[in-house]
C-alpha cells in the first residue's frame, strides 16, 4: 500500500523507452520515500515481460492481459487504473507524457479526484508547510514543470490528495538498468474484474503505426534548425551538414510549427529533450522552452546573424554570421580537414 | 438527424511570440505585455464543429468559455466563423482553478445546456500545454472520448468515425455519441471570419459588457435576440462551490522561478575562411567531430 506505481506503455509487445525512463526515476523516488516501487502492464500476450521490468528495480508487477486491450483504447485501460489505485492507493502515480498517458491521466486523476501535473521536466522530493492551516506535509513529490510557454518553472504539489499523479516527456529521465537478476512479484489481474463491456463502446477500424524513422534523441550529433532558415528548402542546408559529419536534423518549435520540417524532429519542452555530444544551432533565437531541451549538449555551436540571440549565453562557439555563408564553409573545411 | 454541438474554447495570452517585456523585473509574467488570443488548437476545434453543421442541417454548435468578461470576444470570433451562439462562464469563485477545477465547473455549465451529442476542443491551450481539461471534462460528464483528433471523417446514425493522428501514426477510431472529441493543431485551420457574419454579430454582447460599455447598445441588444452572448456566473450553474477554485484545486502551486540559464563562457568567430576553418580544425582534434 502506498507505494510508487508506473503505467508501462506498451507498443507491439515492447515497452516504450519512456515507461523505462519512469521505473528509474521511480526507483530513486521509491528509495528515498522508504516504499516499494510497482509497475502496471496492460495488453494482451504479456508472458515474459516481467524479464524486462524486474531489472528496473521493480517490487509489484500487475499484469493485465486481454485481447481486447490491444490496440490500445481510453476506457478499458482508465478503469483497470483507477479500480486498481482505489485497491492499492498508492502514494505516487507516474505515466509519460505521450499521447497514451495524456490521454489516461486527466480521466483518472477526475476520477480519483486527484492531482495531476503534465509533462514534468523534474520530480524531487520535498517538504511543505502550510503556514496557514499550521500543517506541515513530509514526503511531498515536487512535480517541476515549465509554464507559460516555458517562460517560468513552477514547482507544483499536491498536498492533500492521492495519488500524486505526473506525466513526464520521453527523454527527459535517463534510463538505467539497476539490478539485472532483481525479483519482484507478479500480481496477475483478472481483467473481467476490472472493465465492462461499455468500456469496449470504441473500436479501433485503422491502425498505421510506424517505427520513427527518424531519431533525434540519439544521434550524437545534432544540426538543428530555427525559424531563421527561412523555409523548407533552408532546411537542405542543415541535412547536407548533417549528412557529411555524421548527424541528425533537429528543428525549433517555431520551424515546426512553419512547416520547415516533420514534428518528430522538434527539439525542446513541447518535443524532444536531446543530450547530443555536439549540438549546432542555426538560426535558433533560443526560447527558453527550446534551450531547456537541450542545453545538456556537451558542445553548443550556435551559429546566428543576430549577436543577441539569447542561445549565444549558453553556447560554447558562436559564430556571427548568416547560416547560408557559414554551414557551407563548414562542410569545406571539414572535408578539407578529417581523414 | 440534427445535432447538438458544443465547442469549448479559452482566451489565452500569445504565449508563443514572447517578447522581451513580456517577464517582469521581479521575474512574473506581464500578462499585459501578451495579447489575449483564441487558443489555436480550440479554432481547429472549431473548424471541425462547423464541418458537420454544413453537412448535417439543422445541427447547432454552441460555443463555451470560461474565463473574464473579456473572453466575450471568443465568443464573438466564433459566431463571425458561422457559430449559433455561446455562453461566457465568468465568476471570481473560479480564480485559481486548476484543471480538475475547471474541468468540474465547465461540467457543470455543460449540464445546463441539456442534450449535447458531441463536445469538440482543442487538445491543449497553449499558455498551460496540459492536454487535460477535455479529458477531464468528458469523465465528469460520463462521456467517452477520442483525444488527438486530425478529423472528424463521418458520423452517421449517431456513431463517429475519427482520425487521430499520434506520435507514431495514425489511427481510425469509431464510437457512440456522445462523445468528447479533442482536436490537434495537425487537424484543418479554421475558416476565416465571414463577412456577412462580421457585421450581423459585430455588436453581440454579454451584460456586462453592455454595463461596462460607454458606447451604448443596450437598446440594439435588446432588441435582437441574436446579439446577446450569455453570461453564466456560478449562481448560474448547479454546484458545489468547495469544488470550484483554488479550494477544488488538488495541486498547488508551491513556487514559481524565472528560468535563468547558466550563461557559458562562450568562444565567438566570424564567417571569415580562417575563423571557420580554426573552428573545424579543433572540433576534429578534440574529437567532438571526424
Amino acid at each position: 500500500m502506498n507505494n510508487l506505481f508506473v503505467y508501462c506503455e506498451i507498443e507491439d509487445g515492447i515497452i516504450g523507452d519512456v515507461s523505462l525512463e519512469l521505473l528509474t526515476k521511480g526507483r530513486s523516488l521509491a528509495n528515498q520515500l522508504k516504499c516499494q516501487l510497482e509497475a502496471v502492464v496492460i495488453g494482451y500476450n504479456l508472458s515474459g515481460i516481467e524479464k524486462v521490468v524486474f531489472p528496473y528495480g521493480v517490487d509489484v508487477l500487475h499484469i493485465a492481459d486481454d485481447a481486447r486491450l490491444v490496440p490500445f483504447t481510453t476506457l478499458p485501460h482508465c478503469s483497470i487504473l483507477i479500480k486498481l489505485f482505489q485497491e492499492e492507493k498508492p502514494q505516487i502515480a507516474l505515466m509519460g507524457a505521450t499521447s497514451v498517458g495524456r490521454d489516461l491521466g486527466p480521466r483518472i486523476s477526475s476520477a480519483l479526484h486527484s492531482g495531476l501535473t503534465a509533462d514534468c521536466t523534474s520530480l524531487e522530493i520535498g517538504s511543505h508547510e502550510d503556514k496557514k492551516a499550521g500543517i506541515v506535509y513530509e514526503n511531498l513529490l515536487y512535480q517541476i514543470r515549465p509554464a507559460f510557454g516555458g517562460n517560468i518553472v513552477a514547482t507544483i504539489i499536491n498536498p492533500d490528495c492521492r495519488p500524486q499523479m505526473a506525466t513526464v516527456r520521453e527523454g527527459v529521465m535517463k534510463k538505467e538498468i539497476l539490478d539485472a537478476n532483481y525479483q519482484g512479484r507478479i500480481n496477475q489481474l483478472n481483467v473481467a474484474n476490472y472493465v465492462t463491456d461499455a468500456d469496449f463502446a470504441i473500436s479501433v477500424i485503422e491502425r498505421h503505426m510506424e517505427k520513427s524513422k527518424i531519431n533525434i534523441k540519439s544521434a550524437p550529433i545534432l544540426v538543428s534548425g530555427g525559424y531563421g532558415m527561412g523555409s523548407k528548402d533552408g532546411f537542405k542546408l542543415l541535412f547536407d551538414l548533417a549528412s557529411v559529419i555524421g548527424g541528425e536534423v533537429g528543428a525549433s518549435r517555431a520551424a515546426v510549427d512553419a512547416g520547415f520540417c516533420e514534428h518528430e524532429r522538434q527539439v525542446g519542452q513541447t518535443g524532444i529533450t536531446v543530450r547530443p555530444k555536439l549540438y549546432i544551432a542555426c538560426g535558433i533565437s533560443g526560447q527558453i522552452q527550446h534551450i531547456a531541451g537541450m542545453q545538456e549538449s556537451s558542445i553548443i555551436i550556435s551559429i546566428n546573424n543576430d549577436p543577441a540571440a539569447p542561445i549565444n549565453t549558453i553556447a560554447d562557439y558562436v559564430i556571427n554570421g548568416d547560416v547560408e555563408t557559414v554551414i557551407p564553409k563548414m562542410i569545406k573545411y571539414y572535408k578539407q580537414n578529417s581523414k | 438527424m440534427s445535432l447538438n454541438i458544443l465547442v469549448l474554447a479559452k482566451q489565452v495570452p500569445d504565449t508563443r511570440n514572447v517578447g522581451k517585456d513580456a517577464m517582469t523585473a521581479e521575474g512574473t509574467v506581464n500578462r499585459a505585455a501578451l495579447p489575449a488570443i483564441f487558443n489555436p488548437e480550440d479554432l481547429n476545434a472549431l473548424e471541425q464543429a462547423l464541418r458537420l453543421k454544413d453537412q448535417i442541417p439543422g445541427t447547432m454548435v454552441t460555443v463555451l468559455t470560461m474565463g473574464p468578461f473579456r473572453a466575450a470576444e471568443i465568443i464573438r470570433e466564433s459566431l463571425y466563423r458561422g457559430a449559433d451562439g455561446g455562453y461566457v462562464l465568468s465568476d471570481r469563485a473560479f480564480a485559481g482553478s486548476d484543471t480538475l477545477a475547471t474541468s468540474y465547473a465547465l461540467s457543470c455549465a455543460i449540464r445546463k445546456l441539456k442534450n449535447i451529442d458531441l463536445i469538440i476542443c482543442g487538445r491543449q491551450a497553449i499558455d498551460g500545454d496540459t492536454a487535460q481539461v477535455g479529458s477531464q471534462v468528458a469523465e465528469k460528464l460520463g462521456m467517452n472520448q477520442i483525444t488527438y483528433a486530425e478529423e472528424i471523417i463521418s458520423l452517421k446514425k449517431r456513431i463517429i468515425r475519427v482520425k487521430r493522428r499520434v506520435e507514431k501514426g495514425v489511427e481510425v477510431l469509431e464510437g457512440p455519441l456522445p462523445m468528447l472529441v479533442t482536436v490537434n493543431s495537425s487537424a484543418a485551420s479554421c475558416r476565416p471570419r465571414n463577412a456577412k457574419l462580421l457585421m450581423k454579430y459585430k455588436y453581440a454582447r454579454i451584460p456586462n459588457e453592455l454595463q461596462a460599455s460607454n458606447e451604448d447598445y443596450t437598446t440594439l441588444c435588446n432588441s435582437r435576440d441574436f446579439l446577446q452572448i450569455g453570461e453564466w456566473s456560478v449562481n448560474d450553474i448547479e454546484c458545489d462551490p468547495a469544488e470550484l477554485g483554488l479550494s477544488g484545486s488538488p495541486t498547488k502551486v508551491k513556487k514559481i522561478e524565472n528560468v535563468i540559464f547558466q550563461a557559458k563562457e562562450s568562444k565567438t568567430f566570424t564567417t571569415s575562411n580562417e575563423d571557420i576553418e580554426g573552428l573545424i580544425q579543433e572540433l576534429i582534434s578534440n574529437h567532438t567531430i571526424g
